[in-house]
């Protein structure tokens, strides 16, 4: 018996992809096809003809019993694949992963409920799916429904629940599965606040009751606090595996910073003196990445040419959530003085820089949109969505509570605490 | 502590693994209770279609192929002679069907999780059984209103359910990794169940297929279910030995190619479902 829990060796995925364009340009063509595309794919199966794609390659890592170890990545780095590879959802298809003891998987909660049955027969359906003996079900049943919170509706059929009620559910039965091994997907986006923190506590029972766990997530601050250590995924190889912090720093100020950057190539439009450069987002060590962390400064550079003079120009940003609600509009000449002083831009090359400041933004991702325009004259360009950030909250004020603040912004404001009375 | 589990990737065939399949035993009940306690759900008649639908069809068929087409019953009232086919023959169909589905309906949980996924159509087919118990028992009813004795041959019947179980889980298991891969499958099973029940006895009597032609026949497992349901309830002429092997063989040979087949392709399930 090793201490190992799960040995991964040059591990890969290939899928292929994509259908190959479609050529069906003329009827005869369509009719030919029509009779050559079934023959063909009955010779080369279904899936010839399209290209290949690896989304793993070439991993490797090992994970000590009882270890639990973070796994981030940005969107279609591999992360989810690694975990349907580990989990036996799906066969590799280069290396191999040795895997001892149970494995149990949170990849998506309430994996096999019915609408039909009741919230009593869903528990039993679910953790049978989840791999869970009956016996094992029945000793676990009142913790299950005590932790879910729907008591009152265990004997009412699911379709007749609310999605909250139908989530915590799930998860309970999800979270009372004990496997040696732990997969968990991204499983605390679910439920609100509260159920949130429930679901965290419930995380770290598991952390620290010896179970090995991998921890995929896109929550940096959930990463740092159950993980010790984390690798980082990117295009499908393994990037780095680190101390949690370090993987995160890594995670955060790289992969991005190609989109960190927006670049503007047309040439001057007619009977319009401005045309747009670049723009670019730099974070507190004036690094271009557009994953940025609110305890940090942001700084925002807008460059552009002027082709000729231009009256009373002003140049400015206005910042939105994904939802689109605007959270505030700026120019640069917003100050009085400087809109003085740039009475009349001249013709040339400029760079229209501000700084967002630290501890502003709330966790989440905003849009920039741009506008230069002379007041109630003339607009000379404008773009809704110039530029996309994402806003990790990672050390905001707060953080000790893993609920979901709302609102976009989270200052850290000077509280003070006086005693009026009592208190020893 | 258990063995370690490798995962690497299979090539060629690859073992059955049934020690798995064991283990997850218990996931096969639950599958097939789900199935029984929803099939009805929110219907107006509830179980009640489990008698109904043989009935139905046991109508049509009757007056179709009795008073129209003038076919032998073999001397027995015809109602009891096709429902008696009818019975083996819906758990067949029923089987095929849902179980040729079943890997798309399930694509939710496997590319979830992992289980022994031949379990999938396994627990459709079982799932049938529930609706043939229901049916049996009008079936023994109806034969007591026509004053008819099950034979001493009776206790051979569950060897015969065996054979419809068999084979309705050979093609079953085909069909389910066949449509994975092609969907047209799910076109081709109206088809195949209607032209399946033509070549097969059940609105018509064995005895009308000319002798030179009963072990071509034969090779229709379903065929030697029906005739063997026939005679060891109602007394019809006993099957002959040599068919019924044929019958057999070619409904354990489907079985076993299913199972292998089912197993070979296993490995893309969760990638092309």
């Amino acid at each position: 018996m090793s201490d190992i829990a799960v040995r991964v060796v040059n591990l890969g995925k290939m899928y292929t992809i994509g259908a190959a364009p479609d050529r069906y340009r003329t009827l005869r063509d369509t009719l030919v096809n029509f009779v050559r595309e079934p023959i063909r794919r009955l010779r080369y199966g279904a899936g010839s003809g399209k290209e290949t794609f690896w989304a793993l390659q070439d991993i490797s890592f090992e994970v000590r019993q009882g270890q639990v170890l973070g796994v981030i990545g940005h969107n279609g780095a591999g992360k989810s694949t690694l975990l349907k590879v580990l989990s036996r959802v799906t066969e590799p298809t280069a290396g191999y992963a040795e895997i001892h003891g149970r494995v149990g998987s949170l990849l998506e909660v309430g994996t096999g409920f019915h609408p039909e049955l009741t919230g009593r027969e869903n528990i039993y359906l679910n953790g049978a799916i989840l791999g869970m003996r009956r016996a094992e079900i029945d000793r676990k049943f009142d913790e299950i429904v005590d932790f879910s919170g729907v008591e009152k509706f265990i004997d009412t059929p699911v379709k007749r629940y609310s999605s909250g009620m139908y989530l915590r559910l799930a998860f309970a039965v999800a979270a009372h599965l004990e496997p040696e091994i732990l997969v968990v997907d991204e499983v605390l986006a679910v439920g609100d606040a509260e159920f949130q923190r429930k679901c965290l506590g419930k995380m770290s029972d598991v952390a620290q009751s010896g179970r090995t766990v991998l921890f995929v997530s896109h929550n940096m601050s959930a990463i740092l606090r159950l993980t010790e250590e984390t690798i980082v995924l990117e295009h499908g190889q393994l990037a780095l595996r680190a101390p949690s912090p370090q993987a995160v720093d890594y995670y955060l100020s790289s992969g991005f910073a190609e989109s960190g950057e927006r670049i503007w190539q047309e040439n001057f439009k007619k009977g319009n003196p401005f045309r747009p450069l670049a723009l670019r987002l730099r974070d507190g060590q004036g690094r271009i990445t557009n994953a940025l962390r609110s305890i940090e400064p942001l700084t925002l550079e807008f460059e552009y040419e002027l082709s000729e003079p231009v009256q009373g120009l002003r140049v400015g940003i206005y910042l939105s959530t994904m939802q689109g609600e605007t959270i505030f509009t700026s120019f640069d000449t917003d100050d009085p003085a400087r809109y003085e002083a740039f009475g009349v831009r001249p013709a040339g090359r400029f760079v229209s820089r501000c700084v967002i400041p630290a501890d502003f933004f709330n966790e989440g991702r905003y849009v920039i949109g741009l506008n230069a325009s002379t007041y109630r004259v003339r607009r000379y360009f404008q773009e809704d969505r110039a530029i996309v950030f994402t806003i990790d909250p990672a050390g905001a004020p707060g953080m000790q509570w893993p609920e979901v603040r709302l609102g976009p912004i989270r200052p850290r404001l000077e509280w003070t605490i006086q005693t009026v009375e009592g208190g020893r | 502590m258990n063995e370690p589990v490798i995962l690497k990737p299979s090539r060629g065939w690859v073992a059955l693994n049934l020690k798995d399949l064991w283990q997850y035993r218990e996931l096969v009940f639950f599958l097939t209770w789900r199935d029984v306690l929803v099939r009805y759900k929110q219907t107006v008649l509830g179980a009640a279609w489990a008698i109904l639908q043989p009935l139905i069809n046991m109508v049509v068929l009757t007056v179709i192929f009795g008073n129209l087409a003038g076919m032998s019953s073999e001397g027995f009232p015809r109602p009891v002679f096709t429902f008696s086919a009818l019975l083996p023959w819906g758990l067949f169909s029923k089987a095929m069907s849902d179980a040729g589905r079943s890997m798309l309906a399930s694509r939710a949980m496997i590319t979830k999780v992992y289980f022994p996924r031949l379990i999938v159509p396994l627990s459709k087919v079982l799932g049938g059984l529930v609706d043939f118990v229901i049916a049996f028992a009008v079936l023994l009813a109806m034969m007591a209103y026509y004053g008819i004795m099950p034979t001493a041959a009776v206790w051979t019947l569950p060897l015969f359910l065996l054979l419809a179980i068999v084979t309705a889980l050979g093609i079953g298991l085909w069909l389910s990794a066949l449509n994975v891969m092609y969907r047209d499958i799910g076109y081709i099973l109206p088809f195949l169940t209607q032209l399946w029940l033509l070549i097969t006895p059940v609105a018509y009597s064995a005895t009308e297929v000319p002798a030179k032609w009963q072990l071509v026949y034969a090779l229709n497992p379903m065929a030697g279910v029906v005739e063997g349901f026939r005679w060891a309830l109602l007394g019809t002429r006993q099957p002959e030995s040599l068919p019924l092997a044929v019958s057999s063989g070619i409904a354990v040979l489907l079985f076993i190619t299913g199972l292998y087949y089912f197993r070979r392709m296993e490995r893309v399930f969760a990638d092309m479902v």
